[in-house]
């Protein structure tokens, strides 16, 4: 089987800085990937690479058999990446609704002069655009504050609300940085079982940074690790969690 | 039909009474030649301001170059009513026209600058297109084109109005729109979504270029005379008190902005010494009071007695 994606050699410097050094990934299609590692060691630089908000100083990048290194933010997106951020980045001024109906932009086909005007394709796709933005916010439990600003949800919803934007987007390959941070453990394993449940429904494959180890062995299929900007480990959650490699990264001291 | 072209339709049939009432009036010899001149004038200010709100307040780009690309505008629609005897419709295009055109063409490069350098940027640019209309010869350099045909009046400015109102309301009620607005919000957040920031910050620059350079020729044609001094960053400070002065991001702001500050500074014509301070002062205590305007992010539309009204209404037809 072709991974979905595939990384070979990347490097990321910062100035003088290795943030990610010789840095290969692969991801089969349908596989629910964890990444982790202690602060610091590159994580969301990794998510960075993939989704072209950095460039790869070296290496190649490889989604659905493309090499996507050097692609801009919303043509990796157009191809079928999405993302959610650490530091939640939501449209906080505007409606639950919009934020969730702004991601279905690539897919809205009308021209401007057909929404100037109002003809043509646009009522048929705005239509279409609001009922698959309230399915989407009524899977993720928010449908009742679709009207509500985003800004004044509770933490956790705001997080739900991220995944449900980023599968607006329709990807084949969802990045989630860290989606149970700030989450109570009631919270998180609700996360959790929803995190299966959107992978098996919208047939995507899962790649997640996160620090709750019980997420993670919990659901996770392989796990990285990441230290100092390089892959120290790489296995099946029992591998990881017998490796003394990564006993050593997480607790310090001799391995 | 359904609810937004019925809204839709609400809103054309409350412009035209508007436009029927002040329009008797002014026939009627109700109205001075010195207001029916400023009635004009808020109607073209009204599409200055929003046209600069769709950049400013819509897109989130802070543009101070609005009355450079409303100089293009005056200047290529006078050149064509003036010089070549076409009718003001073609100089309305043709302004427009050229004002896009340069729009993208400045929009292009400056657009990657954020905040106070686009600021900055589009703040010079709308002095060097000021100074090169000083310098052209054929337009009478800083002496002003004279002569031009005394063309506006008041249906052509309302209906221009309302196309500019309808056409700005409509794009940012769409997905492009949408892509605009998610840019002013979180420009990181908005590329991860797959929107191309750079075309839509570039294509809400044009659009609010070329209505800036209609509402440009619709300015010219009010007087027998144009120069570059009409064309002032001080200008380009006006359109933007008005968007702010209204909201940002709200068309109603735009309309009460322009008419707010327009009829402000006519009534107080006669003490031009106390204008400028009652206008310092009104501002410092909008922005004291109430920092988002008017009508922050708000349509008049949109707000409860009105959607009450709706809900009602729809009630008893269902």
């Amino acid at each position: 089987m072709e991974p979905l994606l595939k990384s070979t050699h990347v490097v990321e410097m910062f100035g003088g800085l290795k943030a990610v050094s010789d840095f290969n990934i692969y991801i089969n299609p349908g596989e629910l990937i964890g990444l982790i590692g202690p602060n610091g060691a590159g994580k969301t630089t990794a998510f960075n690479l993939f989704t072209g908000v950095y460039q790869p100083t070296s290496g190649t990048i490889e989604f659905d058999g493309q090499n996507i290194a050097g692609l801009k933010p919303y043509e990796i997106t157009q191809r079928g990446i999405a993302r959610t951020f650490q530091n939640i980045r939501l449209f906080s001024e505007l409606s639950v609704l919009d934020n969730v109906k702004i991601a279905f932009h690539s897919h809205v086909k009308y021209s401007v002069a057909e929404a100037v005007f109002r003809v043509g394709r646009y009522f048929d796709e705005e239509a279409l655009v609001t009922a698959e933005s309230h399915r989407l916010l009524s899977i993720f439990k928010l449908d009742d504050k679709a009207e509500e600003t985003a800004k004044n949800l509770p933490y956790g919803a705001q997080r739900r609300l991220e995944i449900a934007r980023a599968l607006a987007a329709k990807p084949k390959l969802l990045l989630l940085d860290e989606p149970a941070a700030g989450m109570n453990p009631q919270e998180t394993h609700e996360l959790m079982e929803m995190i299966r449940w959107i992978r098996d429904q919208f047939s995507l494959t899962i790649l997640l940074i996160e620090h709750d180890m019980s997420l993670v062995m919990g659901i996770c299929e392989r796990i990285y690790v990441l230290e100092y900007g390089e892959i120290i480990a790489h296995g099946t959650p029992e591998q990881i969690q017998n490796n003394p490699e990564v006993i050593r990264a997480y607790l310090g001291g001799e391995a | 039909m359904n609810s937004v072209q019925k809204n839709d339709l609400r809103l054309l049939v409350f412009g035209v009474v508007l436009f029927a009432v002040i329009g008797g009036a002014m026939e009627g010899g109700f109205i001075g030649s010195f207001w029916k001149l400023n009635i004009i004038l808020i109607g073209i200010n009204v599409i200055l301001s929003a046209s600069l709100n769709l950049i400013n307040g819509y897109t989130g780009q802070f543009s101070l170059g609005h009355a450079g690309f409303m100089a293009v505008g005056a200047y290529v629609g006078v050149i064509l009513t003036t010089n070549f005897h076409l009718p003001l419709i073609a100089g309305m295009v043709g302004g427009g026209l050229a004002a896009a055109v340069l729009g993208f063409l400045i929009g292009l490069p400056t657009l990657r600058l954020n905040g106070d350098y686009l600021a900055i940027a589009t703040l010079g640019l709308g002095e060097i297109i000021r100074i090169v209309i000083m310098n052209i010869q054929y337009v009478g350099g800083a002496a002003g084109f004279s002569g031009i045909p005394h063309l506006t009046t008041f249906p052509w400015v309302f209906a221009t109005m309302l196309l500019t109102l309808f056409a700005i309301k409509n794009f940012v009620n769409s997905s492009h729109g949408r892509a605009c607005i998610a840019i002013r919000e979180n420009e990181i957040a908005a590329a991860a979504m797959g929107i191309n920031t750079t075309k839509y910050k570039v294509l809400a620059f044009t659009i609010g270029a070329a209505f800036a350079g209609v509402a440009g020729a619709l300015f010219a044609h009010c007087f027998y005379i144009i120069s570059p001094g009409s064309f002032t960053f001080m200008q380009s400070f006006n359109y933007l008190i008005m968007v702010v002065l209204g909201g940002l991001g709200s068309l109603t702001g735009s309309i009460a902005g322009a008419f707010v500050v327009t009829a402000l500074s006519a009534a107080l014509a006669d003490w031009p010494e106390f204008r400028m301070i009652i206008y310092a002062l009104a501002l410092i205590l909008l922005m004291f009071y109430r920092p988002q305007g008017l009508f922050g992010y708000v349509e008049l539309t949109k707000l409860a007695p009105f959607s009450r009204l709706r809900g009602l209404k729809g009630g008893r037809e269902e």
